[in-house]
């Protein structure tokens, strides 16, 4: 009896119990509720900011910025635009951001590898290194970096001196500053014409090798280009490029690059913090890469280091890379931190002092969020793309 | 191939041996202490340079320590003189003397037992749900999540209709404010998050929609913008009377960046969970929230304990940032009493951080501990 039930239409259901008619009168109630916040924020926001004299469009871009920065890496003066500041800001966040994504990359590698290390000196120095560091808050390093060591530096004359011409004081760190004469642009550019050359001659190994099996010293030849054709250019055009050494003139040292304290202690938290993360993953990483992958390339006869380069570190990177894009992301997010130790990156000098100045919170926020979040979504984009090609090819 | 050709059997091969001989002890460098060093120490070249080395440094780096922080230490002291002398280590005696500034900032000194009272009903509510032995979690869960804020909001704020007179929260500050923020944070991004994570896993488009964009808008900003935009532009989105104390507002802002991050942990483990779990769930007639709520969830937050434990950590950490919006919490007091005139010097500035460094590591590593903990506890039934 009951069967014959089945297969005939279905039974009426009111549409109180409809799962669809649900869904969309539920959308349609959140999509309602939302739009009323949205309306009534806006009405609010435009009153407050008409009764306090808030700035609603964005002309104040153009208007004369008033403060100075100290540390820039395009021309800037207090004459300058708020547009101009901003730009400021960016670059020092992107600056700042690329060589700590670069260092931190180099020093989480390292330590990934020490945590792995059979040598229980380094493993267990590797590990306090990532409790200690993982389990503080990044801005208690950060201040611990600008305030408690590089503060107390002693004064420039009294200055401690690195090897290589280095000078380390309260005003930050002073390298050699390399001086470009007229013909150096032709150096910097047998770099890359370098590059590019050894990028041509590595894929065309990796051709001949695929269809004869020969192999060709690619890393010699690559290395041979890269530094080689540079290195020749500046003998051969009289030594275009010169270091000026720092030197103490007075109260302060003259000829020599100098950093900022500042931004040498956001460098330095964000590497040693990140870096304490990439350790993990990379640890996490070559862990994941099952002991008889490298058994069975050893029975294959490869050696120690091809076994490493050929077999493990392929498939460790699979793995270690889509955590690496959220460290790289965390790394660029947490150079905001900047802001504590007055380093003028774009939260500091946009968000901090033209905001104060201009009182245009809603652009200023708005423009600085929208900074950041172009950032991430390029920067996944990227490792998405990177990811894509090292994923694992299946059937 | 031939056969080799016979041999006299009468003539034995001389050169054949036909008893075993002695076994030779094992080489002694194979066992024993010896072996276990030289196996952690000295295995090959590389290994041997790299141990002197480590040694070297640890040599370097951890007498000067020791003296820092112990022998040199300035324990007692009523002022910051003991510790302004040249070679002295460790300020102690300014902890000593600020601690209780660090747990309270400037609360109301008569009205302290209620921060006391509701720190301790805090921490009983978390041991009982943490602590695996213990029975009713629902119940504790429901204590912690709903009772709890209100009974602390009451308690910290102040009713004067049942005797607590209000405590003005521009008074409040130091660790009880960072284990509130903490706790908020914990609080609301739990629930919101598991919210969010089914939102996003939603068939309904507008709800996946939104769900997508608030999670990768807040997880693609800084925490900092989020805070800045929590404090300046939630006073501009009101109208002026109702606009949020100065202390809400962050609050407000930790409560949305942490539930974003929690939503997609959340979601990680929605999506580990197989099919037939939500397709039994079905088949004996549950409705959504029942099979969100009897089936899927339990078995989904279970597998990523130790991810959502992680985030709370990131949480714990990120609750410094406050100060970046005039909060007092325990690392800007820490930072403001350095600076102190009766105290200032460069080594109290320094024990100010190395105490502060201690406190937020023994948190953040016993949440750690304690995942890893759960961790091997939950994999022990699917291990074979």
């Amino acid at each position: 009896m009951a069967n014959e039930a089945v297969g005939q239409e279905r039974p009426k259901v009111s549409p109180l119990n409809d799962p669809a008619i649900r869904g969309y009168v539920f959308q349609a109630l959140l999509l309602a509720v939302l739009v009323l916040l949205i309306i009534g924020a806006t009405i609010n926001t435009s009153e407050n900011m008409r009764t306090r004299g808030i700035p609603t469009d964005f002309r104040f871009w153009n208007n004369v910025a008033g403060f100075d920065i100290d540390d820039t890496l395009i021309p800037y003066s207090a004459l300058d635009t708020y547009g101009r500041a901003f730009w400021v800001g960016l670059l020092n966040t992107l600056l700042v951001s690329a060589v700590g994504i670069v260092l931190a990359t180099f020093l989480g590698f390292v330590l990934g590898v020490a945590r792995l290390s059979r040598n229980l000196v380094i493993n267990k120095l590797a590990m306090a290194y990532v409790e200690v560091i993982r389990n503080t808050p990044l801005l208690l390093q950060l201040l611990f970096w600008y305030n408690a060591m590089l503060k107390p530096l002693p004064e420039p004359r009294q200055s401690i001196a690195w090897p290589g011409g280095i000078f380390l004081n309260n005003r930050g760190i002073i390298f050699p500053n390399p001086q470009y004469g007229p013909q150096a642009g032709w150096v910097v550019m047998m770099f890359f014409v370098g590059a590019a050359a050894a990028i041509l001659y590595a894929t065309w190994a990796h051709r001949r090798q695929i269809r004869t099996g020969e192999q060709a010293p690619v890393v010699l030849v690559s290395l041979g280009l890269i530094i080689g054709l540079p290195v020749v250019a500046f003998f051969v055009l009289g030594q275009p490029i010169s270091l000026s050494f720092p030197m103490l003139k007075g109260f302060n040292f003259v000829g020599g690059l100098r950093v900022r304290p500042e931004r040498v202690a956001l460098v330095l938290g964000l590497v040693i913090y990140t870096a304490a993360f990439i350790a993990e993953i990379v640890r996490a990483g070559i862990m994941a890469v099952s002991r008889g992958q490298s058994e069975a390339a050893h029975a294959l006869g490869l050696r120690a280091g091809p076994t490493l380069n050929l077999v493990v570190i392929p498939q460790a990177l699979r793995v270690i890379i889509p955590p690496l894009t959220s460290q790289y992301l965390n790394l660029t997010k947490n150079s905001s931190l900047a802001v504590f130790v007055g380093y003028p990156d774009l939260v500091q000098v946009f968000a901090g002092t033209v905001l104060n100045q201009t009182g245009a919170a809603v652009q200023v926020m708005a423009i600085t969020m929208l900074v950041y979040l172009t950032i991430s979504l390029v920067t996944s984009a990227l490792m998405n793309w990177y990811n894509a090609r090292k994923a694992l090819v299946e059937r | 191939m031939a056969q080799a050709p016979a041999t006299e059997p009468s003539a034995p091969l001389v050169y054949v041996r036909d008893t075993p001989t002695e076994t030779l002890p094992p080489p002694v460098y194979a066992r024993g202490a010896l072996a276990w060093f030289r196996e952690n120490f000295f295995s090959d070249i590389l290994s041997s340079v790299l141990t002197v080395a480590a040694i070297a440094f640890l040599v370097w780096v951890l007498p000067g320590l020791v003296r820092f922080l112990f022998l040199d230490a300035v324990w007692s002291a009523k002022d910051g003189g003991p510790c302004r002398v040249v070679g002295a280590g460790a300020c102690w005696a300014f902890i000593a003397q600020k601690w209780q500034y660090f747990m309270y900032a400037s609360y109301p000194i008569d009205e302290r037992w209620r921060v006391d009272t509701t720190l301790i009903v805090g921490a009983l509510l978390v041991v009982w749900l943490l602590w695996p032995g213990l029975p009713r979690k629902g119940l504790g869960g429901l204590l912690f999540f709903i009772a709890y804020p209100i009974f602390g909001c009451i308690l910290l704020v102040g009713w004067p209709a049942i005797g607590l007179p209000f405590a003005d929260t521009s008074l409040w500050g130091g660790v009880f404010v960072t284990l509130l923020i903490a706790t908020v944070g914990i609080v609301f991004s739990l629930p919101a998050g598991v919210l969010l994570a089914l939102g996003r896993r939603s068939r309904m488009p507008i709800v996946k929609f939104l769900s997508v964009v608030f999670i990768e808008f807040v997880r693609g900003v800084p925490f900092i913008t989020v805070l800045f935009m929590a404090n300046t532009m939630l006073p501009l989105f009101v109208p002026p009377y109702l606009t949020p104390d100065r202390l809400l507002r962050p609050l407000i802002g930790v409560a949305l960046f942490s539930a974003a991050y929690m939503a997609e942990e959340v979601r990680g483990g929605l999506q580990a969970i197989p099919k037939g779990q939500y397709e039994g769930a079905m088949a004996v007639g549950l409705n959504y929230w029942r099979m969100m709520r009897l089936i899927i969830l339990p078995q989904a937050l279970t597998l990523v304990i130790p991810g959502i434990v992680n985030n709370f950590i990131g949480l714990f950490k990120d609750t410094t940032l406050v100060a970046i919006v005039g909060i007092f919490d325990f690392l800007a007091a820490v930072e403001a009493q350095s600076h102190d005139p009766v105290w200032n010097g460069p080594s109290v500035l320094t024990t100010g951080y190395i105490f502060a460094a201690a406190f937020y590591f023994v948190f953040c590593f016993g949440m750690s501990r304690y995942s890893l903990y759960m961790e091997r506890k939950l994999a022990a039934g699917k291990k074979r």
